[in-house]
């Protein structure tokens, strides 16, 4: 392991430690609450929701895109996967044979859904459903203390989910 | 003043703060440097302190080097540096210093040989405009424009941008902070890029403009 790597290793552990990483894949559902700085020094999290349509796997320099529409336009954002500022929350597995989906971009309505995956995978922790439960609400309770009344603000972003 | 160290650059990286910031940052290897002489006004007339850095194999050191680390007492190093300090930060003979030279949240000026682009053109070096796309322009699109006027003076005043060679000179990048420090394998992190390409070699020195 080179010099480099074994840095961003270092960091991806100790990013990792608070914040455990839910596995999920292209086609995923996924909800990401990101905390956002005010100005006046106060901090609140907003929820982006949509479908993730690309990974990139590279170490700490991972990230993943997640495509949604709001208001009829298409919307996409990418998260680096290890921030502090996210937590994510698979809410639906999706079944594709692609890696990428930007086929997605070209599409709205019927033909841009993604069938539910059968079959849950086991994790090495349990059930996959079981593992995201301790993942997620673990952190949103310890790090996101507003995360109850973020729920308002949720909504309006949303609507086409 | 204080002595520098000698160092490899590793590449650039990226630092995930608690608060989400992304900090952009370059790895830096430290060789293990040895102080073999100091330089007093008694020998040499100026304080320095003259340091072996790194490992070389014995075959590929020149005759001259080898009597040279004969002298010292030492393996064969990849070089030797010297460093001006003030009088009262001499360092004894036979000291090695690392990463630990420094630390955390200290401000380092880094210096190194930048990476050599060849011969540019006066757009990449000089960030000239070069010409117009259409309106008659042929040939020149990317040309420096005139270089000077006519029978008076009749000669192209030195000092004047034109294409030329461009990069592989000695660059120092001050003022970087050094944001993490490894003693395990000798490696430090600054906040920011430093010159030339990875695995040259650089310089780490205190910041002569230190911000206090």
């Amino acid at each position: 392991m080179n010099l480099l790597e074994e840095f961003e290793k270092r960091q991806i552990e100790s990013l990792t430690q608070t914040k455990k990483v839910p596995s999920f894949s292209a086609g995923d559902t996924l909800k990401i609450w990101v905390r956002i700085a005010d100005e006046g020094g106060k901090e609140r999290t907003q929820a982006y929701e949509g479908v993730c349509i690309a990974r990139k796997n590279a170490g700490l320099n991972s990230s993943f895109t997640v495509r949604k529409l709001s208001y009829g336009e298409g919307v996409e954002r990418v998260f680096p996967l290890y921030s502090p500022n996210i937590t994510i929350e698979v809410l639906r597995r999706g079944a594709v044979r692609r890696a990428k989906l930007y086929y997605l971009r070209g599409r709205t309505g019927k033909s841009a859904r993604i069938a539910e995956k059968q079959g849950i995978r086991k994790d090495s922790s349990g059930t996959v459903a079981a593992a995201e439960a301790a993942n997620v609400q673990a952190p949103a309770s310890v790090k996101m203390p507003e995360a109850p009344s973020v729920e308002a603000s949720v909504t309006e972003n949303n609507e086409n989910s | 003043m204080r002595s520098g160290i000698v160092a490899e650059k590793v590449g650039m990286s990226r630092q995930l703060l608690a608060n989400g910031e992304s900090v952009p940052v370059t790895l830096i290897k430290v060789f293990e440097c040895t102080v073999v002489e100091n330089k007093t006004n008694d020998n040499g007339g100026y304080t320095a302190v003259k340091l072996a850095y790194g490992s070389k194999k014995a075959k590929n050191v020149t005759k001259p080097m080898q009597g040279v680390y004969a002298k010292y007492n030492l393996e064969p190093a990849l070089g030797l540096k010297e460093f001006r300090v003030d009088d009262e930060n001499i360092i004894p003979v036979g000291e090695k210093i690392g990463a630990g030279f420094f630390e955390v949240g200290a401000i380092v000026d880094v210096i190194g040989t930048s990476i050599g682009k060849g011969f540019a053109g006066g757009m990449k070096r000089h960030n000239f405009g070069g010409l117009r796309a259409s309106h008659g322009v042929s040939v020149s699109h990317r040309s420096h424009g005139s270089t000077g006027n006519r029978q008076d003076p009749g000669k192209v005043f030195k000092g004047k941008k034109m294409a030329g060679h461009m990069g592989q000179v000695r660059v120092t990048q001050q003022n970087l902070e050094v944001v993490y420090i490894n003693h395990d394998n000798n490696t430090l992190a600054v906040k920011g890029s430093v010159p030339g390409a990875a695995g040259s070699i650089l310089y780490v020195k205190d910041a002569v403009k230190v911000r206090k």
